[in-house]
């Protein structure tokens, strides 16, 4: 092996780097979701590589359900003042009285609200491009998602109808109306984001790191137990020593028993680790084709 | 996903078979085998396995993503899948063999290191076969293994195997790009000679398929011989405050070929103005050396006006630079190209707009001989054609990087990218009337 040689962590930062100022250079109003998660957390790293010494050139968009954990949206806010980026944030909750969200009978989860309210924030600001932390290996209908995938005017993907992307040559170009989502970390596994973490010795928020909390069985999962989320009657509540792998809305959040409280300690769960990430994700669980239905109806 | 400490390299590779020929169920059996998946895929395939496998696990389910596929029982595009062991990490570009394959075949090849070119043992060589081969040649990739599969329904027959690998040999030499061709006998539904070396081959010496994408050599693959830096974006600060950064002009990009070297010479085309390359900043601080495919920005010693699309490279082994220019395409949409169709065209960082002047030939796909003057390309067509570009670019042949020798077609209006673009050699090299830099 020579020494003009990149190791994998190396080859997957310059590869996104790359797609990072590719957005900068093609785009005219572009922003960078930034939710205080894991990916999130990388993307903002290798931004700041993209555009040092100069400001990133964008703003970050976070769509806050109202359902968050407040450690994340605590931590979300700070790092966006350190590294001096306007944070722009949406809630549902705001989409929801204005009637861009409009809830289904009875339903409790934000998740599908957050799209409509998404949609909304992209048409106030008219951003012609959204950068994602989306993966590639999360999820089986993630993995033909193209690095630049365009929306139509609804926000809608079509997975029938994607472009080639071929060699590290990326096609920008939308129409007036349309939206491009952008996917740096498309090719990183989860194993990646936690050993870039380390790397770049990142700070991540507390619930990744192992806590403890007080949580109710339901479906096969620990969910923790908040305002949002009373235990019923006859349900099985325990105070235990858990960690979130992925983080989504509070009264979805499967947490998992761990006594990991580094980084490192993370990188060695995960490498013994029997489930995937996303099998602690209530929304996920719900239908094998899930993620496929909210990617067309305008998800991230 | 195991683990380790080391520095490990990621290998890019595709599959490429017929339909049939297996390739799902081999990737299924690669991420089984070397333990990459997870209890909760397990139980997803155990669960489709009771619904319409009549309790069968199909691991070619793992890899068969979209509803639409699944109704329709095909892979429709390009997946990507992901698996690692303690030597390597593997990026696998799955793309599959129908109607659409040359295009999905050529998205998924761009970027590989490797091919796994599928051959059904009872079926040997097809025309699909040769196709394969062929656009794993056409597009430059260096490594290639033939998987002979289903080797368990040809009671394991050595004389078979080495009639077809005889028959591969014959037409592999004419395309004489690959670095190295390596033959496996497998069974994918099994698990023989994929990741574990087969009871039933004691005839073939080789490795495992596993063994082998572990080992092959892929450090040389990108080419570090000619300096290639194409400006991606223009990094001014304009801090009026802070005095170091008042005065930073950095020219951010990613090295697409060679080595850069702080205070070498390096030449900006197409203006051709010298200079000297001061700083190699990256956020990580300062760098002596950076190399493809590096990305990072460069100071240059003199102020010279220098924008997106523009390219720095060395003094050594000069590109060349054109408006008009020869390329190979492939055709990727359903309307045919007609010779005088505009396009936008893009090409490392630059974007500007091209019209076919010509079109030379189409290769036939079963000869892979050239048919001069076709009256059109149709979808999946490979042709040699001319065009004519509205200003001109910087760019090398195909056959020596990968990254400048190639660009995209986009149709204006629908913004659908079209073709996929294969320079040839330019004729000759840029010979810049620069003086040095003086203002
Ligand atoms: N006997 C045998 N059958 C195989 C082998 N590999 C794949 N198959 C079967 O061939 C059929 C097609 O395989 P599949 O992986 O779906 O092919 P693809 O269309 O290339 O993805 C399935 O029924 C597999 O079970 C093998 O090595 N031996």
């Amino acid at each position: 092996m020579n020494s003009y040689h990149l190791d994998h962590l190396q080859y997957l930062e310059t590869e996104a780097i790359h797609i990072i100022r590719e957005v900068a250079a093609e785009f005219d109003r572009p922003c960078l979701m930034f939710t205080g998660g894991k990916d999130s957390i990388c993307l903002v790293r290798l931004a700041e590589k993209s555009f040092r010494p100069s400001n990133i050139p964008m703003p970050f968009l976070n769509i806050d359900t109202g359902h968050h954990f407040p450690e994340l949206n605590e931590f979300r806010d700070r790092r966006a003042k350190e590294v001096g980026v306007k944070l722009i944030i949406r809630y549902v909750e705001d989409a929801i009285k204005s009637g861009a969200a409009i809830p289904r009978p009875g339903e409790i989860s934000r998740n599908q609200l957050q799209i409509p309210t998404l949609l909304a924030a992209i048409e106030e600001f008219q951003f012609d491009c959204n950068i994602g932390g989306g993966r590639r290996d999360e999820e089986k209908a993630r993995a033909k998602e193209r690095f630049f995938s365009p929306r139509n005017a609804f926000g809608q993907w079509d997975e029938k109808n994607q472009r080639p992307e071929i060699w590290n040559i990326y096609n920008a170009r939308v129409n007036p109306g349309e939206n491009m989502r952008v996917f740096p970390l498309s090719n990183w596994t989860e194993m990646d984001v936690w050993q870039y973490i380390k790397r770049e010795n990142l700070e991540v928020p507390r619930i990744y790191l192992s806590h403890q909390r007080k949580c109710v069985r339901r479906r096969g999962q620990w969910l923790p137990v908040t305002d949002l989320l009373p235990p019923k009657p006859n349900e099985e509540v325990k105070e235990l020593t858990v960690r979130v792998r992925t983080i989504g809305d509070i009264i979805s959040t499967g947490m998992v028993e761990s006594p990991a409280d580094s980084v490192e300690d993370i990188i060695a769960e995960i490498a013994t680790a029997r489930v995937t990430e996303r099998g602690s994700r209530a929304d996920d669980r719900a239908s094998e084709a899930a993620m496929e239905d909210r990617k067309k109806a305008g998800y991230f | 996903m195991p683990h380790t400490q080391h520095p490990v390299e990621i290998l890019r590779l595709n599959t490429c078979g017929s339909v049939d020929d297996g390739k799902s169920t081999l990737i299924g059996r690669l991420l089984y085998d070397s333990k990459n998946l997870m209890e909760d895929q397990l139980e997803a395939l155990e669960r489709s396995a009771d619904i319409t496998g009549g309790g069968q696990i199909n691991l070619a389910n793992l890899t068969d993503g979209l509803r639409a596929e699944r109704e329709q029982g095909i892979t429709i595009d390009v997946a990507y899948r992901y698996f690692a062991t303690p030597r390597r990490k593997f990026i696998v570009a799955d793309t599959p063999g129908h109607v659409q394959y040359t295009r999905n075949m050529v998205t998924g090849a761009s970027t590989a290191n490797l091919s796994i070119v599928l051959v059904d043992a009872r079926q040997g060589v097809t025309e699909q076969t040769r196709r394969h081969t062929y656009l794993a040649a056409l597009l430059g990739i260096p490594h290639l293994v033939i998987a002979i599969n289903k080797m368990d329904l040809v009671n394991w027959s050595e004389e078979r195997f080495l009639e077809i690998r005889d028959e591969i040999e014959d037409f592999i030499p004419k395309l004489d790009v690959f670095r190295d061709v390596k033959f496996i006998p497998l069974s994918a539904l099994n698990g023989d000679n994929v990741v574990t070396s087969s009871k039933h081959t004691p005839w073939y010496q080789g490795p495992a398929l596993l063994g082998h994408l572990e080992t092959v050599h892929i450090a040389s693959d990108w080419n570090l011989n000619a300096l290639r830096f194409p400006v991606q974006w223009v990094n001014r600060p304009n801090n009026p405050r802070d005095a170091q950064l008042h005065d930073f002009r950095g020219l951010s990009g990613q090295i697409v070929g060679g080595i850069a070297r702080k205070d070498q010479t390096v030449i900006v085309l197409p203006a051709g103005l010298k200079s000297t390359l001061k700083e190699i900043w990256t956020y990580d601080g300062v760098l002596t050396e950076a190399f493809c495919p590096q990305s990072v920005t460069f100071c240059l010693a003199d102020d010279i006006d220098i924008s997106r699309g523009d390219m720095i490279v060395g003094l050594e082994n000069l590109p060349g630079c054109g408006a008009d220019l020869h390329a190979r395409i492939c055709w990727m949409h359903q309307k045919p190209l007609q010779p005088g169709r505009k396009f936008f065209f893009k090409h490392t960082t630059q974007t500007t707009q091209a019209v076919i002047t010509s079109l030379e030939s189409r290769i036939n796909m079963a000869t892979f001989e050239p048919e001069p003057q076709p009256p059109a390309l149709a979808m999946n067509d490979i042709g040699v054609l001319r065009l004519k570009i509205s200003k001109p670019i910087v760019f090398d042949g195909y056959s020596t990087n990968r990254l400048t020798g190639s660009f995209i077609l986009i149709e204006q209006g629908t913004n659908t990218t079209v073709a996929a673009g294969m320079l040839s050699p330019p004729t000759e090299a840029v010979k810049p009337e620069y003086t040095d830099f003086a203002i």
